[in-house]
């Protein structure tokens, strides 16, 4: 069975939905220019053509942000945003499989899934964060992420625009940190070991 | 053993079980991207409540019944009609006319799961007056998918969302025009179907078959690993006639492939390619 052969110090997986965009940009800006982690952005949204929102985070960083296409390799210091409408999974051999399999918690892409796909090719050296929804998605994979070993962040309920999906996570699991408008970039930077 | 790891199977496991589906009934699931065939068994362990991999393993081995079941779960079968109907308003505009001069244009849907694409593209053929010089291959893996193709029925729940699409593939009837409601399926016209050979094939392991003028392959090359969706692009381009045309997901890629120089893109966006040698 294949072996890990990612090359990458780690990989830090955002889910979000309601209300997480605006969090989401102050972690873009937050991520420093020359980090070697792979981001990983999964968020509950409309096909768009153009996609909007690769390019709103693309304007905000140098790293190249890339909506993920099928077979496409894990490479450090790039942020991927999950493509609408399909699951997005990680593969050991250090690529990126894209799944149109049922929805979950009527999401695809799903949380959970992809969560669930880092927790168990990337173990220890996953960061999970989940941000503003009013969804229940996101919350067992974050669960995952820690019983695997790896670290994971939740936006406060009491400053999310959507408190549903972070209080999910937070009756189920205590997690290493929490996040608030503000607060992003010294929360963060001591999980990407640098 | 941690208690997480008791619902989900390990690498090992994985391994055990693809290589018993191979011995037992000749289904060759191992060049499947792992991260997702492993995330299918896992949900199977869900939905069918297994407390561990060992009860799967045993049930599987013991029950033919539960055997052809699994097989039926590992096989993702979520398909629409005219799903990212870009694509098919493209064909429609684009590709359907040129397709008009042949004596019989002959179209492979591979793995169509339960084949709302092929009655997408049965539809498009009959408004371009075309339908009935067509042959209109659907296949799948997977024996029970086949029979819903033969019979046209599909959910009622879903024909509002496809009625949208079919307009904006630039469609001028009323959709509702296509299907008889009854209870909550909608079943299609047999006009639709008379052209249509529905059979399985497995990609994995058949040859091509014939030779046509489109094959369509949307999201189905995304559960194979690298290795094996070069393979069936090659079985692809082995059935595909000169000036062809190859239909892939709309995130799907042949750039990579070992067919790419014999193909130029029509569409980059939809994922149209034509052979041109």
């Amino acid at each position: 069975m294949a072996q890990n052969k990612l090359t990458i110090p780690g990989a830090c997986i955002i889910g979000g939905s309601a209300g997480s965009l605006d969090i989401l940009l102050e972690i873009i800006d937050a991520i420093p220019p020359d980090c070697k982690y792979i981001f990983i952005i999964i968020i509950h949204r409309k096909k768009d053509g153009e996609s909007v929102l690769r390019s709103l985070l693309q304007a905000r960083t140098k790293l190249p942000v890339i909506e993920v296409e099928d077979k496409d390799p894990i490479l450090p210091g790039r942020i991927y945003l999950a493509t609408p409408d399909y699951h997005l999974l990680l593969e050991k051999e250090s690529y990126f499989s894209l799944d149109y399999s049922e929805k979950v918690h009527f999401s695809r892409p799903s949380i959970d899934v992809s969560f669930e796909s880092a927790a168990l090719c990337c173990g220890e050296a996953t960061v999970g964060i989940l941000l503003s929804g009013a969804n229940e998605d996101g919350a067992s994979g974050l669960k995952l992420i820690q019983q695997c070993g790896g670290k994971t962040i939740v936006q406060d309920p009491d400053f999310s625009d959507a408190s549903y999906m972070p209080q999910k996570a937070l009756d189920i699991i205590k997690p290493d940190a929490i996040l608030r408008p503000g607060n992003v970039k010294e929360v963060l930077l001591p999980f990407l070991q640098y | 053993m941690k208690s997480w790891e008791r619902n989900m199977v390990n690498d090992e496991e994985l391994e055990m079980l693809l290589e018993e589906l191979f011995r037992a009934c000749g289904y060759d699931f191992t060049s499947y991207a792992k991260a997702s065939i492993k995330r299918r068994v896992n949900r199977l362990m869900v939905i069918d409540r297994h407390p561990s991999f060992a009860e799967l393993f045993y049930r599987l081995k013991h029950s033919p019944e539960y055997l052809k079941h699994v097989v039926e779960q590992l096989t993702v079968n979520v398909t629409d009609m005219f799903r990212d109907p870009a694509v098919f308003k493209m064909m429609r505009e684009d590709i359907i006319p040129q397709l008009a001069s042949y004596p019989v244009i002959r179209i492979w849907h591979a793995g169509c799961a339960t084949g709302e694409e092929v009655y997408s593209m049965a539809i498009l053929l009959a408004e371009a007056n075309l339908l009935h010089k067509c042959l209109i291959y659907a296949t799948d893996i997977n024996p029970s998918v086949i029979i819903n193709i033969q019979k046209g029925i599909f959910p009622l729940s879903a024909m509002k969302q496809y009625s949208e699409n079919y307009i904006q593939t630039g469609g001028k009837k009323d959709f509702s025009e296509y299907y008889t409601a009854k209870y909550n399926w909608a079943k299609f016209d047999d006009s639709l179907r008379i052209k249509m050979i529905a059979a399985t094939h497995n990609l994995v392991s058949d040859r091509s078959f014939n030779e046509f003028q489109v094959i369509f392959c949307r999201n189905v090359l995304i559960y194979f690993d690298k290795e094996l969706q070069d393979k069936v692009l090659t079985l692809f381009d082995e059935s595909l006639e000169n000036r062809g045309f190859l239909i892939l997901g709309s995130k799907e890629n042949l750039i990579f492939s070992p067919i790419a120089k014999k193909y130029k893109a029509v569409a980059n966006k939809e994922k149209i390619w034509r052979k041109i040698s």
